[in-house]
C-alpha cells in the first residue's frame, strides 16, 4: 500500500485521505515555504534599509546596492550614502546574521534535546553567554582586541550549554519539567553573575552591560558584522548537514544508535555548533529571546518536524523575524528606539503561550 | 537519493569505509554471547551466558521480570559493554563494528516506542532505511518501506502523526521501522506487549516469515504460549543465567518453569496441534 508515494495510481482507503502529513505534500509545502520566506526576507531587508528617520526610497536603495556591486544603478547623495552604508545596512546585515543564528540554534537545540521547549534563551544559554560578555566588559579585558567579547561570550556559552546538557538529560531525552527547572536555575545563576558584573563596573561599563541584557542592534557597525560573520557562517553551514541524523535522534538515543548514528559524536558536534551560533549572536546583540523558540515551532506546525527543512528553514525564518522586529523596534516609537530583546519577548511570549496550548492539545502532551 | 554530504567533522576524521554485510547463510551463527557477564549499576545482571542464534531460526527469550531478558537482548545488540566474556555479531566482536556497520547487520525493536516530534507514520518507518543511505541498496528504500508497512498492517494510517496513534498502533509502526531496516539479525524486545490477540499472532508470524527468509530472530516474550507455538528454540532466563535452552517441547518442563517463575504451572499438549501449553496451577 503506498497511496502517498503514488497518489494517482492507488485508491485511498477512507481515513487515510485526510492525512495531513506524508512525504509528498510536505515536500511541496517546504519548497513553497522556502521560496516564500526568502522573498519575504529580501523585501523586509530592503524595506528596513530604506525606512527610518531619514527615508530613502526603495528604488534608491536598490540603485545604490547595485552600484556598489558594480552592476549599474546610481550613487546617492553624501548623506544618503552615509545613512545607508554606515548605519542601515550594517544593522540589517547584523539582524540577518543574528536572527539566522538564533533560529537555527533553536531548531538544533530542540532536536538535540528531543524537546520542543529547548531554546538558548529559555534554558539559560543566552544569559550564560552574556555572563562571559559582561565579565569581559566589567573586568576591562581586551586580550584579544575586537574579538575579546565574542570569545568570552563563546566560551561562557559553551560551558553553559554543556552544563545545561549534563543537568537536564536522562535516558536520552530532556523532560519538560527538568528542562524548565534547569533553565530557571541557569538564568538565576547567570543573572546573579551579571549583577556582580554590574556591581564591579563603572558607569560607562554599566551602560554597556545594560545593553546586553536588553538586547539591541543599535550599535551595529561593519566590524561587528565581520566579528560575528565567521562564527555564524560556520555554524549555519554545518547545521543543515545533520538534519537526517537529528530526525533519527527523535526516536531516542538507543534507537538512533541502532540506526547507525554515532550519538555521542553527533551530540558533541551539535552542542558546539549551538554554542557557536548562540554566542556569536549574543556577543553582538545581547540577549534576544524567543526567536529560537518561536521560529522552529511555527515552521514545525507548517511543514512537519523533519529537520532537513526545519534547520535551514529556521535560519531563514529567524533572519526574517529579526529583521522585521528590528525594523519595528526602530520605527514603532520614533524618535525613541525600543530595545529589540524587549520587543521580541513582549511579542513572543504571548504568542508562545497560544502555541503551547494548541500544540499540547493536539499532540496530547509533551513527553 | 541525493549524494550524501560530508560534515566538516567527518571531513576531518573520515569514517572507515563501511563494510556491507554478506547475504546470510542458513544456519550460520548471526550473533552469540560467550561466557557473557554484564554489570549494571553495580549489580550483576547477567552471568555465564552462552547463547547463539543462527540465521533462519526464531529464538525466544523468556523468564520472569528482572531475569535479564532485555539486558541480554541489549547486549546482543551491542548496546552494553561486557564485564567479561564477549558478544559477537556477524562473526566479529560487537565492539569492533562501527555504529553504522552494526546498523546494517542488526535491527532492534525497543520495549517502548517513543518519538520526540510528531513525525508522520511513513516518515518513521522510512527512518529504518537510514543505515543504507549512500549504498546501492538505498534504491530499494521505497519498496522496503512499503513492504514493512504492509507486513505490520500500518499502511492504512501511513499519513497520520505518530503522536496521534494508540499504544498498539505505535508498537506496530515501530515494528515496521525495524522491518524496513532489513537487517539479517532482528532483536525484538516484547513486541507483543501492547498488542491485541490478532496482532500478537501477526507479529510472531512476521518473525517466522523473516526466519524463513534467512534472518535470525531473537524475541523477548512473556507469553509462553506464543513462544511455544512460534519459536524454534526457547531460552529460559532465571536470575541472570540461562536455566534451560532448547526446543519448546523440551524446555517447557513443569518443574523447571514452576521453579523459575515461583508459580506452580502445568504443561499440557494441545489436543490438536500437540504444541506445549503452559497453564498456571490455580
Amino acid at each position: 500500500m503506498s497511496l502517498l508515494k503514488h497518489p494517482g495510481t492507488a485508491t485511498a482507503p477512507p481515513g487515510a485521505a485526510t492525512a495531513e502529513g506524508g512525504a509528498h505534500p510536505r515536500r511541496r509545502r517546504t519548497a513553497l515555504l522556502t521560496a516564500g520566506l526568502t522573498a519575504a526576507l529580501l523585501c523586509t531587508a530592503l524595506l528596513s534599509a530604506g525606512v527610518g528617520a531619514y527615508d530613502i526610497p526603495l528604488g534608491d536603495v536598490l540603485g545604490s546596492v547595485l552600484h556598489h556591486l558594480g552592476l549599474g544603478g546610481a550613487e546617492l547623495d553624501r548623506v544618503g550614502e552615509s545613512v545607508l552604508w554606515d548605519v542601515r545596512l550594517p544593522r540589517v546585515a547584523l539582524a540577518l546574521l543574528v536572527g539566522a543564528s538564533l533560529g537555527c540554534a533553536g531548531a538544533l537545540m530542540q532536536g538535540v534535546f528531543g524537546n520542543p521547549l529547548a531554546e538558548p534563551g529559555v534554558i539559560g544559554i543566552s544569559m550564560g553567554s552574556a555572563v562571559g560578555a559582561v565579565a569581559s566588559i566589567a573586568l576591562g579585558m581586551s586580550f584579544l582586541g575586537n574579538w575579546t567579547i565574542t570569545v568570552c561570550a563563546f566560551v561562557a556559552g559553551l560551558v553553559t550549554v554543556l552544563l545545561v546538557y549534563a543537568l537536564s538529560r536522562s535516558g536520552g531525552r530532556a523532560e519538560v519539567v527538568t528542562l524548565i527547572l534547569t533553565g530557571i536555575a541557569m538564568n538565576a545563576f547567570a543573572g546573579a553573575l551579571v549583577g556582580l558584573g554590574v556591581f564591579l563596573a563603572d558607569n560607562a561599563q554599566v551602560t554597556q552591560i545594560t545593553f546586553w541584557q536588553l538586547g539591541s542592534l543599535a550599535q551595529a557597525t561593519w566590524p561587528k558584522v565581520l566579528a560575528v560573520l565567521p562564527c555564524a557562517l560556520l555554524g549555519l553551514a554545518a547545521a543543515p548537514l545533520y538534519g537526517r541524523k537529528l530526525d533519527l535522534l527523535a526516536l531516542g538515543e538507543r534507537p538512533a544508535r541502532h540506526l547507525g548514528v554515532d550519538v555521542e559524536r553527533l551530540r558533541l558536534t551539535l552542542v558546539l555548533v549551538v554554542a557557536l551560533l548562540t554566542a556569536a549572536a549574543v556577543a553582538v546583540s545581547g540577549v534576544i529571546t524567543f526567536v529560537g523558540l518561536l521560529v522552529p515551532h511555527v515552521l514545525r506546525m507548517a511543514a512537519g518536524p523533519g529537520h532537513r527543512f526545519l534547520v535551514p528553514g529556521s535560519a531563514l525564518g529567524g533572519a526574517l523575524v529579526l529583521v522585521a522586529a528590528d525594523l519595528a523596534a526602530r520605527t514603532a516609537a520614533q524618535p525613541a528606539e525600543l530595545p529589540l530583546g524587549v520587543l521580541t519577548a513582549l511579542l513572543g511570549s504571548p504568542f508562545f503561550f497560544v502555541l503551547l496550548r494548541r500544540t499540547r492539545r493536539r499532540q496530547g502532551g509533551w513527553a | 537519493m541525493s549524494p550524501r554530504f560530508r560534515t566538516p567533522f567527518e571531513a576531518l576524521f573520515p569514517a572507515r569505509a563501511r563494510r556491507l554485510p554478506a547475504p546470510p547463510v542458513l544456519g550460520a551463527v548471526a550473533a552469540e554471547a560467550r561466557a557473557l557477564r554484564v554489570r549494571l549499576a553495580g549489580r550483576t545482571v547477567l552471568s555465564e551466558v552462552d547463547l547463539a542464534v543462527a540465521a533462519g531460526e526464531v529464538l525466544a527469550l523468556v523468564g520472569p521480570n528482572g531475569s535479564g531478558k532485555s539486558t541480554l537482548l541489549a547486549a546482543l545488540a551491542g548496546d552494553l559493554p561486557a564485564e567479561s566474556g564477549e558478544v559477537r555479531v556477524d562473526g566479529r566482536p560487537a565492539g569492533a563494528w562501527t555504529a553504522a556497520e552494526l546498523a546494517l547487520r542488526r535491527a532492534v525493536l525497543p520495549q517502548s516506542a517513543e518519538l520526540s516530534f510528531p513525525f508522520a507514520v511513513e516518515e518513521v518507518v522510512r527512518m529504518g532505511r537510514a543505515p543504507w543511505a549512500g549504498t546501492a541498496v538505498a534504491e530499494d528504500d521505497d519498496r522496503a518501506v512499503r513492504a514493512a508497512m504492509a507486513a505490520a498492517e500500518v499502511a492504512g494510517f501511513a499519513g497520520r502523526s505518530f503522536a496521534a496513534l494508540s499504544g498498539g498502533e505505535r508498537a506496530r509502526v515501530a515494528l515496521a521501522r525495524v522491518l524496513a531496516q532489513r537487517a539479517a539479525l532482528l532483536l525484538l524486545d516484547e513486541p507483543t506487549a501492547a498488542l491485541d490477540l490478532r496482532h500478537q499472532e501477526l507479529v510472531l508470524r512476521v518473525c517466522r516469515e523473516r526466519a524463513a527468509a534467512g534472518d535470525a530472530v531473537v524475541v523477548v516474550l512473556h507469553d509462553l504460549g506464543l513462544a511455544g507455538a512460534y519459536a524454534d528454540r526457547v531460552a529460559v532466563l532465571h536470575e541472570g543465567r540461562i536455566a534451560a535452552e532448547g526446543p519448546p517441547g523440551r524446555v517447557f518442563d513443569p518443574e523447571l518453569l514452576s521453579r523459575v517463575y515461583s508459580q506452580p504451572v502445568e504443561v499440557i499438549d494441545h489436543p490438536r496441534t500437540g504444541e506445549p501449553l503452559v497453564i498456571p496451577r490455580r
